[in-house]
């Protein structure tokens, strides 16, 4: 049974909890789906958290700027070609500090999605985020990504305007700011698409976020060519936000409510938003160039490599 | 327990390794790739059959449409590089198989044998027409020229070894993007080059990126398209997502010469498609312009 299955159960016990009047039977429901929850959700396999990440009722971006950031004022375009509405940004202040905040934004309806493409970002979307970033470097200005999108889009518009040149762009500029860089993964962190607004000092991931290098479908129907098996890609890609800290791919895990953040959607805000200021308040004793060095040496760092050191390491001449 | 038993045997393996690439580093000797007299195969792009022998003589063009065919890393620093110049560097990389992927190992050794490279990048120090600069080649022959920890460990030791010796650097890309069996941390991998890039260009450093057939992917979206000067193989297939994903996406046939060197030019993301023949001769001449008086004179 993956956690939808149970999340329906939870679900029909909460209908009926409404249906009820007498108290003593309430507090007999409510028992005992405090109990089911506790039993059945806390210990959640790779798959129920690829789920949950894609959840319909999961928060998106901008439902946490709204709660951490009430004075946000978006800001569009790339200044180049057109305003991609699948990555939001603009500037808030969180807690009296002035934040750029850059975020991919899914959308609740079939129609937002349609409107937001499903927060697959064009070339474009990359390059709005890279001005912004850019922006926020002239002016001291922190910054906040908050990653959430399936990947970067694949079609033929993106293909024509640079999608690789963008992405790579924003990888080489994301590295050389001097400003501190706090990502937050909510949902999905898909791949390349993902990445690019992911080069940071320190990137926090919620609970039941997953973040891998493509989809476990993809992943499934490349290396067993069957996207049937995503379950088991999913337990074999370590695309889990528990599996990344081990990993030290990311820095810290956001809990979640049990059964995911849209169980309570206000306390997941809260406590991102605490991580998120004590993330920043750590990284804003540093100076511009200590920031510069913190980001570097962590990107240096990634890899899962041994070199033997043999006789010849002055070179070979072929 | 488990898990020290675990380490044991990787280090076992890795020994085992090790082993390999120390006789394999006669590899070095490799010469171009030596088929049979009666070997042929058929252009992929004129489907008209072409005996090997002759085509590797005619450096892996098809003497029918000008196709350019794959060429392996080892032939392409044979071919660019001035005779007895070439001085790898950066050898003895081994990946850890960090996601314990059932048979990842296996395939490794695999194309280990079947490439005589460490993984699917060399790098090394050499002349091209006498000018001195850092060249890296990608094997498309090694697990698809994907982009792994090892890959991405040697790029960035690539730029590095530019930076440290202020020289300029030419990278021939050929890749089918990060590679699956590593995950994570072949996406990071991305961040890593990408980063390297920056602090090459920063030094005022030249940095000139060959596309070459295919590159796609994570490697796309990092350092082969962050060259001062992208310069790509005729027909060679650039772009980020693979044409068949694209095709499946928007549920239509995708139009032709879509996301070749050719319609790149056209939409203004590479500075020059060059004929193989030219080749070396186009990078001789763009090294020299970027000569700094304090290179001195060299040939």
């Amino acid at each position: 049974m993956d956690i939808l299955a149970k999340e329906r159960k939870v679900k029909d016990l909460e209908k009926q909890l409404s249906e009820l009047g007498n108290s003593e039977a309430v507090d007999k429901i409510k028992l005992e789906i405090k109990r089911y929850k506790e039993k059945e959700m806390t210990k959640l396999t790779a798959w129920d958290r690829v789920l949950l990440a894609r959840h319909q009722l999961r928060p998106t971006a901008m439902d946490f700027i709204n709660y951490m950031s009430p004075d946000f004022i978006e800001l569009h375009g790339d200044r180049l070609y057109r305003d991609d509405m699948s990555i939001i940004g603009g500037i808030g202040t969180i807690d009296g500090q002035v934040f750029t905040i850059i975020a991919q934004q899914k959308g609740k309806t079939l129609e937002e999605n349609l409107e937001r493409n499903f927060a697959m970002p064009h070339p474009e979307g990359y390059r709005k985020a890279l001005r912004l970033m850019k922006q926020a470097e002239k002016f001291g200005r922190p910054i906040i990504t908050i990653i959430d999108t399936p990947g970067a889009y694949p079609g033929i518009g993106a293909e024509e305007r640079g999608q690789g040149q963008a992405i790579a762009m924003n990888l080489l500029e994301m590295s050389e700011l001097t400003v501190p860089v706090i990502s937050v993964v909510i949902g999905e962190g898909g791949s390349g698409g993902a990445l690019a607004l992911g080069v940071a000092n320190k990137v926090l991931m919620l609970e039941n976020a997953i973040y891998s290098i493509l989809s476990p479908e993809g992943y499934a129907s490349i290396i067993w060519k069957d996207a049937s098996l995503a379950p088991k890609a999913a337990e074999v890609m370590k695309l889990t936000a528990y599996d990344l800290e081990e990993f030290s791919i990311i820095d810290r895990i956001v809990k979640e409510p049990l059964g995911g953040a849209h169980f309570d959607k206000e306390k997941t805000y809260a406590d991102t938003k605490a991580a998120i200021l004590e993330e920043y308040y750590k990284l804003r004793r540093l100076s511009p160039t200590e920031i510069h060095y913190q980001r570097n040496n962590k990107i240096r760092n990634f890899g899962f490599l041994q070199r033997f050191n043999y006789e010849n390491l002055g070179g070979i001449k072929r | 327990m488990n898990s020290i038993s675990k380490t044991l045997n990787k280090r076992k393996q890795l020994k085992n390794n090790l082993k390999v690439i120390q006789e394999e580093s006669s590899f070095i000797k490799a010469q171009r790739m030596d088929v049979p007299e009666g070997l042929y195969e058929k252009c992929p792009n004129c489907n008209r059959t072409v005996n090997m022998k002759s085509n590797i003589e005619n450096d892996y063009i098809c003497k029918h449409c000008g196709n350019h065919f794959r060429m392996r890393a080892i032939d392409r620093i044979k071919y660019i590089v001035d005779e007895d110049t070439f001085v790898e560097k950066g050898l003895g990389y081994i990946t850890l198989n960090p996601l314990f992927q059932d048979g990842y190992e296996e395939k490794i050794a695999k194309y280990k044998k079947e490439t005589n490279l460490d993984d699917a990048y060399i790098y090394g120090y050499g002349l091209i027409y006498g000018q001195q600069c850092v060249i890296g080649v990608m094997d498309s022959y090694f697990l698809m020229g994907s982009m792994g920890s090892v890959v991405g460990e040697k790029v960035t030791r690539s730029f590095e070894y530019a930076i440290y010796k202020k020289l300029p650097i030419v990278i021939f890309t050929a890749s089918g993007g990060a590679r699956m069996q590593e995950g994570i941390f072949s996406l990071m991998q991305m961040a890593k080059t990408s980063a390297a890039v920056a602090k090459h260009s920063k030094m005022g450093l030249l940095y000139i990126s060959v596309l070459t057939h295919p590159t796609t992917g994570g490697v796309t979206a990092s350092f082969a398209t962050l060259g001062d000067i992208i310069i790509a193989e005729p027909g060679a297939l650039i772009g980020f997502a693979g044409p068949r994903v694209i095709e499946q996406t928007i549920k239509q046939k995708l139009p032709e010469g879509f996301q070749t060197a050719e319609f790149l030019e056209e939409k203004g993301f590479i500075d020059i498609v060059v004929h193989r023949k030219e080749l070396k001769r186009t990078l001789a001449k763009l090294l020299a312009f970027h000569r700094r008086p304090s290179d001195g004179y060299l040939g």
